[in-house]
C-alpha cells in the first residue's frame, strides 16, 4: 500500500472516530492504534490478575462467613474481567500466552496500587472503596472508548466495580460504628491507601505521555488531573461521613473552585513502585510466575488430552 | 432434647465437611494453573461456602443457646469440627486439589442426592439447592481427573500419585457418628452404608477411563468425624479464627 493510500485510510478511520462509530477487530485500523491498544487492554487486563492477590491474601482470614463469600465473590470477578479482557485484547491479534510472557518479563506493567501490601482487614476495606473507586473513574469513559470489543467489556466490568466499591465502603462503615479497635484498623487503612489511590490516576498531566493521542481515540476523556480532583472531591465526604481523617493536613476545601485543595503527592513514591521497587512487586511477580511455571504440566496434560481425544474422534469417523 | 443435640451433631458434621474444603478451596485463589481453574475454584468454594452457612444457621437455630452462624463456624475448638479427614488434606499440587475434590465430590452429590428425601423439611431444601451445584463440581474435577489421567506421562504419575495418598481417607466418608445413626433411625439423617459400594463403583469406572490404577490398600485413615484431626487442622483453624479470636465479639 502506497503512502498516500495508508494516509487516506487513516483519514476515513479518524473521521469514524470522530462520529462516534465503533471499530471493530476485523476493521482496518492504524498500527499504532492496535498496539496502543493492546498495551493498555493487557495492561488492564493485567492489573486484574495481578489484583486478585491483594485481595486473595484475606479468603481464608476473612472475619465471617457472609465476608468470606462477598470476598470469594469479589476476587472471582476480577479473574473473570481478566479472562474478557484478555479475550477482547486478542482480537487485535496476540494471544494470551504472549500477553502472559509480557507480564513475566517485566515488559507489561500493571496497576502499581496491587504492589502495596494488604496487612489487616480494614485493608479489603479501603481497597474496595478507594480503589475501585478510582478505576470506576478511570473506567466509566471507557464504556463510551472507540474500540468495540473494549468498550462493550467495560460497560461490564464497570457495573461489577461499582458493586466491589460499595461492598468496599460498606466494610469501612461497619468498622467505623464498630469498636474503638476497628475505628482505627479503617483509619490506619486509609492512611496506608490514600496516597497510592491518588497516585493511580496517572502522572500529572505534564509529565504523562500518552494523553494527547489517548484523547483522540477516546481512550481517555479526561485528562489525570481532572480524573483525580474528581475523585477527591467524590472521596472526601464519603470519608466524613465515616468520621475518618484524610491523611493530608492541606485538603481544604476551595469555595471559588467547588473542590478541594490538596497537598503534594510523593511521585518519587510513585515512580520507585512503577519501577518495580515498591514493597510487594518481587512478591506479586513470583506468585504470578510461581502459579505459571508450576501449572505447566496441568496445561500440557490438557492439550495432550484435547489431542488424544480428537485422535480417537477421528479414528471413530475413519 | 437429646434429639435435638443429635440433630445438631448431625448438621454441623455436613457443615464442617463444607466450611473445611472451602477453605481450602481459597487458598488457592490467583495462584491456579489457568486462569479459567481460578475462576472454577473459587466458583465452588463459594458454593460450598453458601452451603456452609445454610447448615450452620439452620444449626445454631436447632441448638437454640442464642449462637450464629459465625460462633459456630468460627469459635469452635479443633476437636469440635467434625469434617472428614479427607477435605482437609494440603494444596501440595494441582493433582492433589483436583483428586481430592473428585473423591468428595462423587460421595457428596449421592449424599445430597438421598438427603432430598430427608424428614427434615430444611435439610431437604438445601440438598435440593446444593445438589445442582455438587453436579457441577463433580463434573468439573473428574473432567481433570481424566485429563491428568490420560494426559502426559508427568500427569499421570502426579494424579496417581495423589489418588494412591487420598485414597486412604475415603472410607472415613461412610462412617457412622452416634449422632449419624440417630438420625437415620429418625429417617433424617442419610444412611451412607448404602452408598459405599455405588461409590467405589463409581469412581474406579472414572479412575480407568483415566488410565489411573485403582488403590488397593487394606487400611483406612480415619479420625475427623470423632473430632480426631489430622496435623494440617490446627493451621487451617489457626488462619480461618485468627479474625474472630484476636477480635472477640465484634461485628464485621
Amino acid at each position: 500500500m502506497s503512502d498516500k493510500e495508508i494516509k487516506n485510510l487513516e483519514e476515513i478511520f479518524e473521521a469514524r472516530i470522530a462520529r462516534d462509530e465503533k471499530i471493530e477487530p476485523k476493521d482496518w485500523m492504524p498500527e499504532k492504534y492496535r498496539k496502543t491498544h493492546i498495551r493498555q487492554m493487557s495492561q488492564h487486563a493485567h492489573s486484574e490478575i495481578v489484583g486478585m492477590l491483594p485481595e486473595g491474601n484475606w479468603i481464608t482470614r476473612a472475619p465471617s462467613l457472609r465476608r468470606k463469600a462477598a470476598l470469594l465473590a469479589k476476587v472471582q470477578d476480577e479473574a473473570g474481567h481478566g479472562l474478557y479482557l484478555y479475550s477482547a485484547c486478542e482480537t487485535l491479534g496476540i494471544s494470551r500466552d504472549e500477553m502472559y510472557e509480557q507480564l513475566h518479563t517485566g515488559k507489561a506493567k500493571y496497576s502499581s496500587i496491587f504492589n502495596y501490601p494488604t496487612v489487616t482487614w480494614a485493608d479489603m476495606g479501603a481497597i474496595g472503596w478507594l480503589v475501585d473507586g478510582a478505576a470506576i473513574i478511570n473506567q466509566v469513559p471507557l464504556c463510551n472508548t472507540s474500540f468495540g470489543p473494549y468498550a462493550r467489556a467495560m460497560v461490564r466490568v464497570c457495573k461489577e466495580e461499582s458493586f466491589h466499591q460499595r461492598q468496599g465502603y460498606e466494610i469501612m462503615l461497619k468498622l467505623c460504628n464498630g469498636t474503638p479497635e476497628q475505628k482505627e484498623m479503617a483509619q490506619d487503612a486509609l492512611n496506608r491507601w490514600w496516597w497510592p489511590s491518588l497516585m493511580m490516576l496517572g502522572p500529572t498531566d505534564a509529565e504523562s505521555i500518552h494523553t494527547e493521542q489517548s484523547m483522540k481515540w477516546k481512550l481517555k476523556r479526561k485528562s489525570n488531573d481532572e480524573l483525580r480532583q474528581q475523585f477527591i472531591d467524590q472521596t472526601v465526604p464519603q470519608a466524613d461521613i465515616l468520621g475518618l481523617t484524610i491523611p493530608d493536613p492541606d485538603l481544604k476545601f476551595n469555595e471559588e473552585t467547588g473542590s478541594y485543595d490538596f497537598g503534594e503527592i510523593d511521585w518519587d513514591e510513585f515512580w520507585q513502585v512503577v519501577k518495580g521497587h515498591g514493597p510487594s512487586n518481587k512478591k506479586r511477580m513470583k506468585a504470578r510466575v510461581g502459579a505459571w511455571e508450576e501449572g505447566a504440566w496441568v496445561r500440557d496434560a490438557a492439550m495432550a488430552y484435547a489431542e488424544k481425544q480428537e485422535k480417537k474422534k477421528l479414528k471413530k469417523v475413519s | 432434647m437429646k434429639q435435638n443435640k443429635n440433630l445438631y451433631n448431625y448438621i454441623i458434621g455436613i457443615a464442617d465437611n463444607s466450611l473445611i474444603l472451602a477453605q481450602r478451596l481459597g487458598e488457592l485463589c490467583g495462584h491456579g494453573p489457568t486462569l479459567e481453574t481460578d475462576i472454577a475454584g473459587t466458583n465452588i468454594s463459594l458454593d460450598l461456602i453458601g452451603q456452609a452457612r445454610n447448615y450452620y444457621q439452620y444449626a445454631a437455630k436447632v441448638q437454640n443457646e442464642g449462637k450464629t452462624e459465625d460462633d459456630l463456624a468460627f469459635l469452635r475448638l479443633e476437636n469440635q469440627y467434625r469434617n472428614v479427614l479427607l477435605v482437609e488434606q494440603p494444596n501440595e499440587h494441582f493433582g492433589y486439589v483436583m483428586g481430592r475434590q473428585y473423591l468428595f465430590d462423587v460421595f457428596h452429590l449421592m449424599f445430597l442426592s438421598e438427603m432430598l428425601q430427608s424428614k427434615d423439611e430444611t435439610l431437604a431444601a438445601i440438598a435440593k439447592k446444593g445438589i445442582k451445584e455438587v453436579s457441577y463440581h463433580k463434573r468439573f474435577s473428574g473432567d481433570w481427573i481424566k485429563r491428568l489421567g490420560d494426559g502426559t506421562e508427568e500427569s499421570n504419575h502426579n494424579i496417581q500419585e495423589a489418588i494412591d495418598e487420598l485414597w486412604a481417607y475415603t472410607d472415613e466418608l461412610f462412617d457412622q457418628t452416634e449422632a449419624d445413626k440417630a438420625m437415620i433411625a429418625e429417617g433424617i439423617g442419610v444412611d451412607t452404608s448404602k452408598l459405599k459400594e455405588k461409590y467405589y463403583e463409581e469412581v474406579s469406572i472414572l479412575l480407568k477411563e483415566a488410565t489411573i490404577e485403582v488403590p488397593e490398600r487394606k487400611y483406612f485413615i480415619k479420625g475427623g468425624k470423632k473430632g480426631v484431626h489430622s496435623e494440617h487442622m490446627g493451621y487451617i483453624l489457626t488462619e480461618m479464627q485468627y479474625m474472630q479470636r484476636t477480635y472477640p465479639n465484634m461485628e464485621w
